[in-house]
């Protein structure tokens, strides 16, 4: 045993003499430079059917702002389950891409790190102005009286998918419009013997962009004005039970999608095994999996009672992509250039036709392309009934700890076990304890 | 290998227990074995349904979709040269160090053996972002690109295999006469000539032992090398997560994908079982 | 930890001075490359670790971590408060983990020895069977455990398939991926993959005894099993030491089985310490609680091996006289 005790003093003492020169250093806090103006690293996030298909989609828009700039952009497409580890990494190392996509609803938390470019209104002039902007979308770029962290890229907005033909099977003549309107629906769906509506139990973002609408309809928040976690009150808690009971009490989400968290809902969907699917601008995805477009409709996601509008009347998240400019990048120009690029009319048409998703942008926006029925429903909602997630720099922590607790009631109800006010309540104490103390 | 133990006939109870016992184990060792090949030939819909033990219809789609869903070929590349070159070096390593425990008496072997030792104890989540931070601040300072590169895989990957195999290698080492050393040191030849040309001749079944163990550990690797490849030096084990999208679970092309990946490991394990179990009866465990 | 069988080391012939010099400085050179490795991956890395736990370290501060404010012993206290929730968490995760080990190391053990025994003389289909045996730890572990994931689908998997629609035992489909039967789902795929290993190691350790013991038991009459008890097992007692430490610290560290089973949120009833920890700095990002959560974890290990070692190795002595 003497050896052992003389051997971790040895190596303590060893590798805390080389730790002593190793250990000084953290990242370099460089603050952007034009060391070399000719290439740029651009990380973009999975937003095709692949990463093989996102690198067929983005490439020819690269060659073309070679060719307008000279300037070569390396392209790394990013798959969703890495990328923010990769972003934290690049944060902590100051060796990252010059540019990236985030989900927007990451920018207050990414911001906090000072990692990124803030848009500065001197900034926005150089990309053609903040007003080029919708909005809802520049809503989810930050903390609210701070340089947005990042530029609106690609615009989402969830809908209610429904298989027509199904509909057509069960009676029903149209889409439900609100919640008990949809549970009624799916009695009579699956007195037909399909499954009503899909969902992602075990996924923490889905759960957490879901119970985030119901509480606005429940007229509650998660955080207070003055941004503490507040996960406990009544609203929240009825909001996050009236999510689980459409497969605890309502019986509406079949069991078995407790446990789905790679988007098995969507294939579910596409297959013609569920009825209805809340999914953000799935068209581009059910269309790689073989289902027409005639076959389903779009609707608006339920509400309490009455239309979609603003607060208690909301019924989908901002979604969307971000453009960042990462600050220790060595091209600062090219980079801007490149998010004026990316932002432009021409390429936001071809990038969110590509993606089926709905351009930030307001003068994209008006083109022909993007006033399809499907889009005129995403549009709608964006503009006139989506509300923001939590601008706080929580809020990765918040979609984290909420969305598992979501998923644990979701598993708690697959299991057959009672999920009651008292046990979602227990649920969302423990996620909020989980929250950085204040 | 020598074959039997026991000189007396093994009475019929213990050969019916046995049959039955390794049938089933069989069964249980079997059955995901199975399940990965038969569902690498299924059509999608197949796999994204109802389980069926047999296929509806035998497709090899799968194993031509597998290289244009994922840059396949690329990580596979990646894979070889990180885990080949972490190997060789961890060998090479580790036959030096253990030579010189097995053969020479110094100041600091006990430490030197324990501490080595006890680094299999580190959780690699202590030290996964302390090395990452570490490699980056050595590459601003020299340049030498340790992050994100195939080089800086492969020196974590061969120091994660490294104790182990020193431990073994001197077990082994020892067990190799050191008449034959003294032989060769008294002819001339210097003490790495003696380890050369007498020791590690003696020691091939150790030192494969040791390098199949190793090229495992780089071969399946997750946690370090998802966070230190990009996107050109990606390895295997991460890169196989491509194949659940956006879209939906390519289940029939996770399983060819794993099954391609696995086959070469797989087959070279098992052609050199006999030395590994040669080299751990010689080294480890004696 | 081993004895070296012939201790004073290099006798030979009396040696020139510069020869002994050299002969003095050459073991260093040899284990020059390794303790420089083993230093810049393990051991430096390690106590920078050490340092970060005693920082301050979430997002705020990620950035240029020099800057962190110190916390003392802050990232400590939060961690074993366990009347508080991290605390609390963190020893359920301690628990689940300490469970899972003792239950897959057991089970890897049982089968390995069992199994070795089993296939100790020389049958049809040995060595066939040995290399089937062999597949699961030669598998790459991803490609093992997204195996079991598929089986282990509530709606299509293979094991709900089985249990359910072909034998009838559970009354429905049961859910192996969350909720609670997911421990006994990590434990399965653990052991599957795990147990190889302990038949290799114990069947490389059968090879080792020799003949004349057997012989002579039956000679004195023993049966099978008097064998194996008086003979087999105690013959393996010094493989088993180490064979059991090495399972011990590989499944408590295991981060990839548990990963690739269950993604970055593990049930509760299979959160394992490791990935317990990557949850705590990776996704939560604090990095200096997560540190500090792993110091902890390595100050446990350090003394449960201490301790096993100081108990087997006393057993081992007095055996030996």
């Amino acid at each position: 045993m003497r050896s052992i005790r003389a051997a971790a003093v040895g190596a303590v003492t060893m590798s805390l003499a080389l730790a002593a020169t190793a250990c000084g250093g953290g990242s370099s806090t460089g603050g952007g430079s034009n060391d070399s103006p000719k290439t740029l690293t651009y990380w973009a996030s999975n937003q095709g059917a692949s990463i093989a298909i996102d690198k067929k989609v983005l490439q020819p828009e690269l060659e073309k702002f070679k060719k307008q700039t000279g300037i070569t952009v390396k392209l790394e497409v990013v798959p969703w389950s890495d990328l923010l580890n990769r972003i934290l990494t690049a944060t902590t190392s100051g060796q990252g891409p010059d540019v990236l996509n985030i989900g927007n609803t990451w920018s207050a938390s990414l911001q906090a790190t000072g990692a990124f470019l803030p848009w500065s209104t001197a900034n926005f002039a150089k990309i053609g102005g903040k007003d080029r902007f919708v909005d809802s979308a520049l809503g989810s770029t930050g903390a609210t009286g701070k340089d947005p962290a990042a530029v609106p890229l690609y615009s989402m907005a969830y809908a209610l998918y429904y298989n027509k033909q199904i509909f057509a099977d069960a009676g029903i003549s149209q889409p439900p419009a609100t919640w008990a309107e949809l549970v009624a629906d799916g009695k009579k769906i699956e007195a037909k013997g399909k499954q009503a509506l899909g969902a992602e139990g075990a996924n923490v973002s889905e759960n957490i962009h879901h119970t985030f609408v119901f509480a606005k309809q429940h007229g509650a928040e998660f955080f207070t004005a003055d941004g503490k976690a507040d996960f406990t009150n009544d609203g929240v808690v009825a909001a996050v039970k009236q999510y689980v009971d459409l497969m605890a009490k309502d019986k509406v989400i079949p069991v078995g999608n407790a446990e789905y968290a790679q988007n098995q809902s969507v294939s579910d969907f596409a297959k013609g095994k569920t009825a209805m699917l809340m999914w953000q601008s799935a068209s581009a995805n059910l269309k790689s999996q073989g289902m027409s477009e005639s076959s389903y409709g779009i609707a608006p996601i339920p509400v309490q009672s009455g239309s979609p509008g603003t607060g208690v009347q909301t019924n989908s998240m901002v979604a969307g992509i971000n453009l960042a400019v990462f600050k220790n990048t060595n091209n600062l120009d090219g980079s801007t250039k490149f998010v004026k690029f990316m932002t432009s009319d021409a390429e936001q048409k071809i990038l969110n036709t590509a993606y089926s998703s709905i351009p930030p942008v307001k003068t994209a926006q008006e083109d022909t392309a993007f006033n399809t029925p499907a889009n005129a429903v995403l549009k709608n909602t964006l503009a006139t009934s989506a509300a923001a997630l939590p601008q706080v720099a929580d809020e990765s922590q918040f979609e984290t700890a909420v969305g598992t607790a979501v998923k644990n009631l979701f598993a708690d109800a697959a299991a057959g076990r009672a999920v009651t006010t008292a046990s979602v309540k227990a649920e969302l104490e423990k996620a909020q304890q989980q929250m950085p103390a204040k | 290998m020598s074959s039997a133990s026991s000189p007396m006939a093994p009475p019929r109870s213990f050969i019916w227990s046995r049959r039955i016992f390794l049938t089933l184990l069989a069964g249980f060792v079997l059955v995901p074995v199975y399940v990965m090949l038969s569902s690498s030939l299924k059509p999608l819909s197949d796999v994204t349904g109802k389980f069926r033990w047999l296929p509806s219809g035998l497709t090899i789609r799968p194993y031509i979709d597998i290289w244009s869903t994922v840059p396949l070929a690329k990580y596979f590349m990646n894979s070889l040269i990180v885990s080949v070159a972490a190997t060789l070096c961890s060998v090479v390593i580790a036959v030096f160090a253990a030579y010189a425990v097995s053969r020479y008496e110094f100041r600091g072997k006990r430490v030197f053996t324990v501490t080595v030792l006890s680094t299999q104890m580190f959780p690699g989540i202590l030290f996964l972002l302390p090395l990452f931070l570490l490699y980056v601040n050595i590459g601003n300072a020299t340049g030498i690109a340790l992050f994100g590169s195939r080089g800086g895989l492969i020196l974590t990957y061969l120091t994660f295999s490294l104790p182990f195999s020193i431990w073994m290698l001197i077990g082994y080492f020892d067990s190799v006469p050191r008449d034959l050393d003294e032989a060769a040191l008294v002819d001339g030849c210097g003490p790495l000539g003696a380890l050369l040309r007498v020791v590690v001749p003696a020691a091939i079944p150790g030192i494969v032992a040791v390098a199949v163990y190793a090229f495992m550990t780089a071969w399946g690797e997750v946690l370090f090398a998802s966070v230190m490849t990009n996107d050109s030096t990606r390895t295997l084990a991460v890169g196989l997560q491509g194949y659940s999208t956006l879209n939906d679970v390519y289940w029939n092309q996770i399983m060819a994908a794993s099954l391609v990946v696995s086959v070469p490991v797989v087959a070279g394990f098992l052609l050199l079982q006999r030395y590994l179990v040669a080299g751990l009866t010689a080294g480890a465990v004696k | 930890m081993r004895k070296n069988p012939s201790d004073p080391a290099a006798p030979g012939p009396r040696r020139r001075r510069g020869e002994r010099i050299r002969r003095i400085g050459l073991p260093y050179l040899l284990l020059l490359p390794a303790l420089i490795l083993e230093l810049l991956v393990h051991l430096v890395p390690m106590v920078i670790g050490i340092v970060m736990s005693f920082k301050e370290l979430t997002q705020f501060y990620i950035r240029d971590w020099g800057t962190a404010p110190w916390t003392g012993f802050g990232n400590y206290k939060v961690s074993v408060d366990f009347s508080a929730p991290v605390g609390k968490s963190l020893l359920h995760s301690f628990f689940v983990t300490v469970a899972f080990t003792l239950l897959s190391v057991a089970f890897c053990w049982l089968l390995g020895t069992v199994t070795a025994i089993y296939m100790q003389d020389n049958f049809r289909g040995r060595g066939f069977l040995r290399a089937l045996f062999l597949i699961p730890y030669a598998l790459p572990v991803y490609a093992a455990v997204i195996t079991w994931v598929f089986m282990f689908q509530h709606d299509n998997g293979l094991v709900n398939h089985v249990l359910h629609d072909q034998l009838h035992i559970t009354g429905k489909p049961s859910f192996w991926l969350i909720g609670d039967n997911s421990f006994y789902a990590l434990l399965i795929v653990h052991v599957w993959k795990g147990w190889p290993f302990a038949f290799l190691i114990v069947m490389a350790g059968l090879q080792n005894i020799p003949k004349e013991l057997y012989e002579a038991a039956s000679i004195d009459g023993a049966g099978m099993l008097q064998q194996i008890r008086r003979i087999t097992l105690p013959s393996l007692r010094p493989v088993n030491q180490v064979l059991v430490l090495v399972l011990f610290l590989w499944t408590f560290n295991d981060f990839n089985t548990p990963y690739v089973l269950f993604g970055r949120a593990a049930p509760e009833a299979a959160d394992l310490i490791s990935v317990h920890i990557y949850q705590a700095s990776f996704v939560t990002w604090n990095f200096g609680t997560g540190s500090a959560m792993s110091v902890l974890l390595l100050l446990f290990l350090l003394v449960v091996t201490g301790v096993y070692l100081v108990i087997t190795s006393r057993g081992r002595r007095s055996a030996d006289v």
